[in-house]
Formats: structure tokens, C-alpha cells, sequence
């Protein structure tokens, strides 16, 4: 099996999704001509044509507005946003029409948003942002978070063929920094189910995105002083396998839950929420919850480093956890 | 504010046999009209007697504009109609009792109760529910023109707005991304001169709204808005053109909206002398001269078909009625599609 990075997965997921189904189309700011911002379209519009590799206008509510449009009338848009960012200029798109359209008049949007989100390379405020759990909020939406090259062409193919609209969020720091197999033939895998990305028995964390990585290297650190870590990587936020993060938490009794959106009303209070009220008798510890603090991302180094979580983070609160 | 065409511009029968309108089609266009109007009119009635809950729009003095665009669309076109637009729902045949079931959140209502008022649509009939931010439909609605770009089929997308709507950053994507990639979408401006309480000169400063398609790449064009034939003519020509290949357009129907900006304000704002100046260019009132002068229209034809639309909405009242409530046991049902909703799986 060949190995890609997180960003080829994507990419050539993507084209192989255009290639099985002529419905399939991308659009958005500079995907054409130039193959992207980070190049992940390279190549499509000499494959597809100017008609399914559409370069947009600045204009992130024509390019989601018209998305929504094209679902409308049968077709399945594939949108990028150039950073999620961006995404907050298209609110009313994604959260008023898209979201609403089917419980309101019965109509699906097949519609599926790229977009490139969060930090770790000092893109400050407006390009490093990881607004998913926003989304979580918002009735009708679907949300897809994915960390391994693997789960990142399995999810897209799924996003594209459901007929709801699906915010896909990709982790820039992932792109060309994460690199294992991937098959070659299409395949897709679920939402709403969790992907244990390395068992244990002391210790639950929960986790999607790039922090599964940060996770997995603080587990490493306690393994070598004889705590077992398990990982949960959520792969979705809407819908979520709370089934998983119920099961692995009666196993260990503890859990730590990480993510690099910020703390109030990130989606780690809402999996707190449930496991308090379904798994309350299983814990043995309070619930840990690590996350960016509440302040916009800054863009010094420095700065940045302090605000995302670091696996030195993770493993003083692992450490708390297995002793409590 | 935005002068409309010289009032006696409504042309000679054979003129508008040439542009493809038959006795029997503008008969049929002052029916829609009257269904439209007497909808609303009966609407407004159920609301006062508390049998619509929420609040309540009209389009009155807009029927020309809606039943005159509506019928110069083909029924494979496709169009995201706003709250003063009631006609085109109507001319592309939605039943009434449907619409009063909406009215009254039945379960019949397009939005089985889960949306109210002129919220609804039918995509049998190719119309995209509207949302209440109302500019926000119109990149969805140059959507559907870019979907049929996409797929090289002669259909045209009718994107509706109004004065108010196109003072937002919405309107101004929408139209320059039409206007960049020459899409078959067609922009009609609802111009009734208010935008709730704002009046034409605290909503834009250039003398029409139209005037901005130049900025677009596009024509724009004024037309009377209370003349149905005026209002089709520019229309049929704007969506053929579409149509053909030759891009967007412009289309400014200046009317008069007649009531407050919904059945709660009593439009106090509006100076009385405005409305009644307006009042004698009723789009139906209009419209009934013309056709018993043009088109050999006696009063007892016109009268008999305003009897049957009186008799045809007291059904529909008696029906949209007797329909059900919905089950708020379905409250969480619908919010996601399931995959056996869409058709035509590349599997299948």
C-alpha cells in the first residue's frame, strides 16, 4: 500500500471522487489556475475543465450561496474555503439556508466545505483557526474532523455522498507533516464512529485533528512510566460516537479530553456533559479537560506555543489523572 | 426614487400576441393575479381572527411584477421568490389551499408546519424556499443558473430581491460572480419603495437600483411594476437572452407596496398622498381595463372568473382548515436527509 501525506490523501481522494461521479465539482478562491493555496487541486483543471474546477470571485458567500445552489439542482459541490477562517463570512449560507433547507422544505443539499483549519506555524488570528465546534451547534449540519491520511480520503468520499450539508474540516499542521498508508481504491468510513487510535486501560483521552498526534506522543511519555493511555479520536463531532467514548471510559474510569479550538463551549464540554450524565458511576476521577485558552490566536511563536496545547500539557494532566 | 414607465404603456393585443401571450394566457395571468391578491386578502382576514399564528405579509401592489415574470419563465426554470412574490408561486401552481395551510402551520403547507408564512416553496415547481434574510437567496439562486451552466442545460434561474435586500454584501456577491462567469440567471428588484420603514433615499444614493448592473458587466432596465405586460415583456427578454448564453440581467419593477411592511405595522411612515396616487395604479385594476378594452374582455367573462376565484379560495380555506396539525412527535424528525432521498447514485 502506498504511503501519502494527509494533504495527497485528500487530493487524490478527491479526484478519484470527480473521476467516479460527474456531479462532482470543486469551486473556490484560486483552486483553478494556481491548484489551490496548498496546492491540493493541482492538476484538476486540466482534468476536469474550467466547468467542475471553478475559480471564484473573493466572495465566500457567492462561493457557498451558489454551492448550496447547485445541490439544490442535483449536482454534488465540493467548496473551498481557502482558510476556515473564512468560513465567518458565509455564516448565513452555511447556518441559515444550507442547515435549514431539509427540515424545513423537505429539500437535501448535498454539499460538502473544505476547510483548512488550525495553527502551529504563526498564522495568527485569522488563518489559524479551529471553529468546528461553532458548527456542532447548528441542527442539520454534519461535522468531520479528520486526523490520519486514511480517515482523511475514507470521510471525504462519505461527505461527498451524503445528502446533508458536511463541513469538512482539514488540519493544516497535517498536511504534509503526516504521512502512512493509504489504499489506492476508493472506500469510505462512517460518521459517528470513533477510531481508537492506541488502546490502554488507565486512562481515557479524547480527542480529534491534529492533537490525536499530541496526544499519542504524551501517551508514549507515560507508557515509559507504566500508565496505559487509550485514545479515542472521535474522527466526527456531528454526529459523535458517544458509544465509544462511554465504552472506553468505563474500562478506564478517567478522561481526559483535548482539543485545540478554545475551552468555553468548545465540544469538550458537550462529550463532558454526556459522560457525566450517561458513565457518572464509572468515573473515578473529575473529568480534564485541555484546551486553547479563551483568547484569539496569536501569531508570535511564542504566543502560539503558550496557546496550543503541547504534549508536555497533556502529559502533567495524564500524570494528575493515573494518580488520582 | 425610481420613476416607472409612462402609466399607458400596456401595448395592443396584437403586440403582445407577437411576444407569445394569447387571449387565453392573459386571461389566465389576471386569474393568477386574482388568486394572489384574494390569497393575501384572506390570509390577512384568518390572521385577525387569530388563525394564523406568528405574523402575516402581503405583496399587494406586486402582483404584476410576480404573475408577470412568473409566466415568462418555462416550468424547467427555477427561481427563489421572496415575501412579496405570493404570484409566483401561484402563476407556477402551487395550490391555494396548500398556501393557507401553510398560513396556519397545517401539516399540508409546503413547510408542514415547520416554516410559516411566504417561507415556502415546492421543488416540483423548481422554487427554493426562502429564508428570512432575504439577499441571502440570491447566491443561491445564481447557484442553480451555475448548476445548469455546469450541466449545458437552456434553463434560467429567476433570482428575486427587493430595494431593502440589495443595500446587502449578499446581493452585490451574488450579481458580480453572475455577471464574471455570464450565468443564466435573471435579477428581478421588487423596488415597492420601502424597506420596512426606510425609504428609497436612506437605502441607496444612485437613481436606480438597476443602474448597478452596468457595474456587473450586464444590462439593467426599469419597468413599470404595476403593468404585467410591461413586466413580462422585459422579463421574456431577459430570460431568453439568459437563455441563449448572453448573460445576466437587471430587472427593476417599481411598484408600491400598498400595506405595511407586515400586517402588525399600519405604515404610518408612508405619507398618505403616496398611496393614494398609487392606489390608481392597482396592477388589477389596471390590468381588467386593458383586457375589456384589448382583448374583448366583457364584464360578465371577467366578472364570472372573479366569482369562480372567490369560490375556488373558500374551498381552499375550508380545506387548508380541515387539514391536520403536525405531530409534535415528528418535531426531531427531518433535520438531516437520509442517502435514499437523492437520486441517482453513480452505483445506481
Amino acid at each position: 500500500m502506498p504511503e501519502k501525506t494527509y494533504l495527497q490523501a485528500i487530493s487524490d481522494g478527491l479526484r478519484q471522487e470527480m473521476r467516479r461521479d460527474e456531479r462532482v465539482f470543486v469551486l473556490g478562491e484560486d483552486v483553478g489556475v494556481y491548484g489551490g493555496a496548498f496546492k491540493l487541486t493541482v492538476g484538476f483543471l486540466e482534468e476536469f475543465g474550467p466547468w467542475r474546477v471553478i475559480d471564484t470571485p473573493l466572495s465566500e458567500i457567492a462561493i457557498v450561496g451558489s454551492a448550496t445552489g447547485t445541490a439544490l439542482m442535483g449536482l454534488r459541490p465540493v467548496a473551498e474555503l481557502q482558510f476556515a477562517d473564512f468560513i465567518s463570512c458565509a455564516w448565513d449560507q452555511v447556518v441559515t439556508v444550507a442547515a435549514k433547507q431539509h427540515y424545513r422544505a423537505g429539500t437535501s443539499v448535498p454539499l460538502v466545505l473544505r476547510l483548512p483549519s488550525g495553527g502551529g506555524f504563526s498564522g495568527g488570528p485569522f488563518h489559524s483557526q479551529s471553529p468546528e465546534s461553532s458548527f456542532t451547534h447548528v441542527p442539520g449540519l454534519k461535522v468531520v474532523c479528520p486526523a490520519t491520511p486514511h480517515d482523511a480520503k475514507g470521510l471525504l468520499a462519505t461527505a461527498i455522498e451524503d445528502p446533508n450539508p458536511v463541513l469538512y474540516f482539514e488540519h493544516k499542521h497535517l498536511y504534509r507533516r503526516i504521512k502512512a498508508e493509504v489504499p489506492d481504491e476508493r472506500y469510505t468510513i462512517p460518521f459517528g464512529k470513533a477510531r481508537i487510535h492506541r488502546a490502554g486501560g488507565d486512562v481515557t483521552v479524547v480527542t480529534w485533528g491534529a492533537m490525536v498526534y499530541t496526544a499519542a506522543e504524551a501517551a508514549g511519555e507515560l507508557s515509559a512510566e507504566g500508565v496505559s493511555v487509550e485514545i479515542v479520536d472521535l474522527r466526527t463531532l456531528q454526529p459523535w460516537d458517544k458509544q465509544a467514548v462511554l465504552e472506553s471510559v468505563a474500562k478506564t474510569s478517567k478522561l481526559l479530553i483535548l482539543h485545540e479550538d478554545t475551552r468555553t463551549s468548545g465540544f469538550g464540554a458537550e462529550i463532558a456533559a454526556q459522560v457525566v450524565e450517561d458513565a457518572f458511576e464509572h468515573l473515578d476521577a473529575p473529568i480534564r479537560r485541555i484546551a486553547a485558552p479563551d483568547t484569539p490566536i496569536p501569531f508570535s511563536p511564542v504566543l502560539e506555543k503558550a496557546y496550543i496545547p503541547q504534549v508536555e500539557d497533556v502529559a502533567v494532566a495524564l500524570r494528575e489523572l493515573a494518580a488520582y | 426614487m425610481a420613476i416607472a414607465r409612462d402609466t399607458e404603456s400596456l401595448g395592443s393585443l396584437p403586440e403582445i400576441e407577437e411576444l407569445g401571450l394569447g387571449r387565453a394566457e392573459l386571461l389566465g395571468m389576471y386569474r393568477d393575479m386574482l388568486i394572489t391578491r384574494g390569497i393575501e386578502e384572506r390570509g390577512h382576514i384568518l390572521y385577525k381572527q387569530g388563525k394564523i399564528p406568528g405574523s402575516f405579509y402581503t405583496g399587494r401592489g406586486n402582483e404584476a411584477a410576480a404573475v408577470g415574470v412568473a409566466t415568462a419563465m418555462r416550468p424547467e426554470d427555477a427561481g427563489t421568490p421572496l415575501h412579496r412574490d405570493m404570484g409566483v408561486h401561484v402563476t407556477r401552481g402551487v395550490e391555494p389551499w396548500r398556501i393557507l395551510a401553510q398560513y396556519m402551520g397545517r401539516v399540508d403547507g409546503p413547510a408542514r408546519g415547520r416554516d410559516g408564512n411566504v417561507h415556502l416553496a415546492q421543488i416540483e415547481q423548481n422554487l427554493i424556499a426562502m429564508v428570512s434574510h432575504l439577499p441571502a437567496m440570491m447566491p443561491v439562486a445564481v447557484g442553480l443558473a451555475l448548476a445548469f451552466r455546469i450541466r449545458n442545460e437552456r434553463r434560467v434561474s429567476v433570482s428575486w430581491f427587493g430595494d431593502g435586500a440589495a443595500a446587502r454584501g449578499d446581493a452585490h456577491e451574488a450579481m458580480n460572480f453572475a455577471g464574471v462567469r455570464r450565468l443564466p440567471v435573471v435579477f428581478v428588484c421588487d423596488n415597492n419603495q420601502y424597506a420596512y420603514s426606510t425609504p428609497p433615499q436612506f437605502e441607496y444614493a444612485c437613481a436606480n437600483i438597476s443602474d448597478r448592473a452596468a457595474a456587473y458587466g450586464f444590462e439593467g432596465t426599469v419597468v413599470d411594476g404595476t403593468d404585467v405586460l410591461a413586466v413580462y415583456t422585459e422579463a421574456k427578454r431577459a430570460i431568453e437572452k439568459a437563455r441563449e448564453g448572453d448573460g445576466p440581467t437587471l430587472i427593476e419593477c417599481v411598484s408600491f407596496r400598498m400595506e405595511g411592511h407586515a400586517v402588525h405595522d399600519d405604515a404610518s411612515y408612508v405619507p398618505r398622498e403616496l398611496f393614494e396616487e398609487w392606489s390608481k395604479r392597482d396592477p388589477i385594476a389596471r390590468f381588467r381595463l386593458w383586457l375589456s378594452e384589448h382583448a374583448r374582455a366583457g364584464e360578465a367573462e371577467l366578472s364570472e372568473m372573479e366569482e369562480g376565484v372567490k369560490t375556488l379560495l373558500v374551498e381552499a380555506q375550508r380545506r387548508a382548515e380541515s387539514s391536520p396539525l403536525p405531530d409534535p412527535a415528528e418535531l426531531e424528525q427531518g433535520v438531516y436527509a437520509e442517502p435514499e432521498e437523492l437520486e441517482g447514485s453513480p452505483d445506481a
